[in-house]
């Protein structure tokens, strides 16, 4: 499961790898003609709009195949760079960067681009932006504030609007389209000697309808892990593979026996495992389950995991869940919280006498039950989930 | 003069294809601008190592073995080889001052700098330039990637009116063509 890096490639060779996409990224940007300013700043008087041609044509292909990949559980989105969301210093750095742009005739990919052919004024540009980024680093601590204001985090769009990245997808690959047709009418209408490609205009058309039916499919694909979240919630799927269980005094006994090779795995919403778990619990929710930490928290060999919900019915979704992605020693909580509750924190008083086992059963509870209530008092809610700082690191900023 | 540009949508495609295989093996877009700050850092952190100190701008990883030894500073060095192999391939190498007629050598320098310079600033402060925000944050659909494409060429449009003479001749007439 992609990324690669770290487990597969290592940071040294990724070094590499950066410089092959490098290689790769001037190659295509020359070729589609960004070396030159005037092609460039065309985009914005009408006359050329190649930029938005390449621009949205691979940007869409990407965001494609990202969902596509993520779908397809090859790749795990949860830890690839999301730019963050800083809004204020976004939008007035957009609109700066905008007059750059237009001024100087280059981005700095492109003026990179021109100034490897050649073009006196694209190194002309390259000279500038690193006298303003030398600029922006002396007055840093000034509008340091600033820079750091507003943050929404590594959101993303699809997330901040409440739909589906297929959803996204799918509008994206529409507006592209829409867009390459109308700029199309314009540049003809502005500019009639705009350079003719050697594509008929067939061929464009059969391009765009195969780019929408591609979107569109992958959009509605129901991706890897709705399938086996859907099985896994699948009442004759887990008749068929019982979730084993463990009890509530073995538990209770293996936490208080301090068991290293016991790991108790909360799959209830984060705010339902902030207010009560049990002492040790990690909160990893079923969705969570594909991630890459995730597996290497589950998957353990040396590890019995338990999965704790409310009642053994949620917890059994888990487990099921657990089995089909192949994590080796799994159970769930014999009759969940609630019985754990019932019978380990507030015993009720046996009806009779007791005897043999019972009665050695009992006592453990009385002796147990104000210990682990202290326990689980003392960690007020419980620490966040282990896995969730593995992100990569990217982008330009700080 | 020129040989043939590729079809943009040809070229499109093929960089995304790249960008795509990028968040797959490197789990990352790319970027440009980012190198800018990387170098400069290693200048300061040898030469004013106090004036660093004091400045988060000059704060890095100190565990990937100088501020160097980044993937952008290797990707910007990629950048420009290739750039030049294209060059090669299509006979576009050749050194001289792109400009529309009317406009004079100095005079496309002095806004070839003033603009990377506004380019330069505005990167830091947005946090990457139409690489690294704009064309990679909308692969992995960012909210702060898409906002600051909007801005980019939002303002590019804005503005683009009140220096048209810096690319498109004056009108003659009143019929304002832009012809070049």
């Amino acid at each position: 499961m992609g990324p690669l890096v770290p487990d597969i490639i290592t940071n040294e060779l990724n070094l590499i790898v950066a410089l092959l996409v490098g290689v790769g990224f001037g190659f295509i940007l020359e070729q589609a003609g960004f070396s030159s300013s005037r092609k460039l700043t065309g985009l914005f008087y009408g006359t050329d709009f190649t930029v938005l041609r390449v621009f949205f044509t691979a940007g869409a292909t990407a965001m494609l195949g990202v969902v596509a990949f993520a779908k397809l559980g090859w790749l795990d989105a949860s830890v690839i760079y999301v730019n963050p969301a800083f809004l204020p210093s976004a939008i007035v750095g957009g609109l700066i960067m905008g007059v750059g742009f237009v001024v100087g005739g280059y981005c700095p990919g492109t003026s990179f681009c021109g100034a490897s052919v050649g073009r006196i004024d694209a190194m002309m540009f390259v000279a500038g932006s690193f006298l303003g980024v030398i600029g922006f680093g002396e007055v840093f601590p000034l509008v340091r504030g600033f820079y750091q204001s507003g943050s929404l985090g590594d959101v993303t769009l699809p997330t901040w609007l409440g739909v589906s990245p297929g959803v996204v997808l799918i509008g994206t690959i529409v507006v592209a389209v829409v867009a390459f047709i109308a700029t199309g009418r314009i540049e003809r209408r502005v500019n009639s000697s705009a350079q003719k490609t050697d594509w008929p205009v067939a061929r464009h058309r059969l391009a765009a309808a195969g780019l929408i039916l591609v979107g569109v499919a992958v959009g509605l694909m129901p991706s890897t892990q709705d399938r086996l979240l859907a099985t896994a919630h699948d009442g004759s799927f887990q008749r068929a593979h019982p979730a084993l269980t463990m009890s509530a005094d073995e538990v209770a006994f293996r936490i208080l026996d301090h068991d290293g090779s016991l790991l108790l795995v909360d799959v209830r919403p984060a705010a339902t495992f902030a207010k009560m778990t049990l002492p040790g619990a990690a909160n990893i929710r079923t969705d969570e389950f594909f991630t890459q930490a995730s597996r290497d928290i589950l998957s353990r060999s040396d590890r019995q995991v338990v999965f704790l919900a409310d009642d053994e019915r949620e917890a059994e979704d888990a487990a099921a869940l657990a089995g089909e992605l192949g994590f080796a020693r799994v159970a769930v909580l014999k009759g969940g919280l609630r019985e754990f509750s019932a019978t380990i924190l507030h015993p009720a008083a046996p009806a009779g006498a007791l005897s043999g086992p019972d009665k050695d059963t009992w006592a453990f509870r009385l002796d147990a039950g104000p210990r682990l209530a202290a326990l689980i008092k003392a960690r007020g809610g419980a620490k966040p989930a282990p896995q969730k700082a593995k992100k990569i690191s990217g982008g330009c900023g700080v | 003069m020129n040989t043939r540009y590729m079809n943009p949508y040809l070229a499109g495609v093929l960089l995304g294809l790249l960008l795509l295989m990028t968040i797959f093996i490197s789990g990352r877009g790319l970027g440009a601008s980012g190198a800018y700050r990387s170098t400069w850092t290693a200048v300061v952190v040898q030469a004013a190592p106090a004036h660093a100190a004091a400045n988060e701008f000059f704060h890095y990883d100190a565990s990937g073995g100088g501020p160097l030894k980044t993937w952008l500073v290797f990707e910007v060095i990629g950048v420009l080889i290739g750039g030049f192999l294209s060059g090669v391939v299509s006979d576009r190498l050749r050194l001289f001052t792109e400009r529309p007629p009317h406009v004079t050598i100095p005079r496309r320098l002095v806004g070839a700098l003033i603009g990377g310079a506004l380019f330069g600033a505005g990167a830091q402060l947005g946090r990457g330039c139409t690489s690294g925000a704009a064309l990679s944050g909308m692969a992995v659909m960012s909210l702060g990637g898409i906002v600051t494409m909007a801005a980019i060429f939002g303002s590019a449009y804005a503005v683009a009116y009140f220096v048209r003479r810096l690319w498109l001749p004056a009108p003659e007439g009143n019929h304002g063509s832009a012809r070049s």
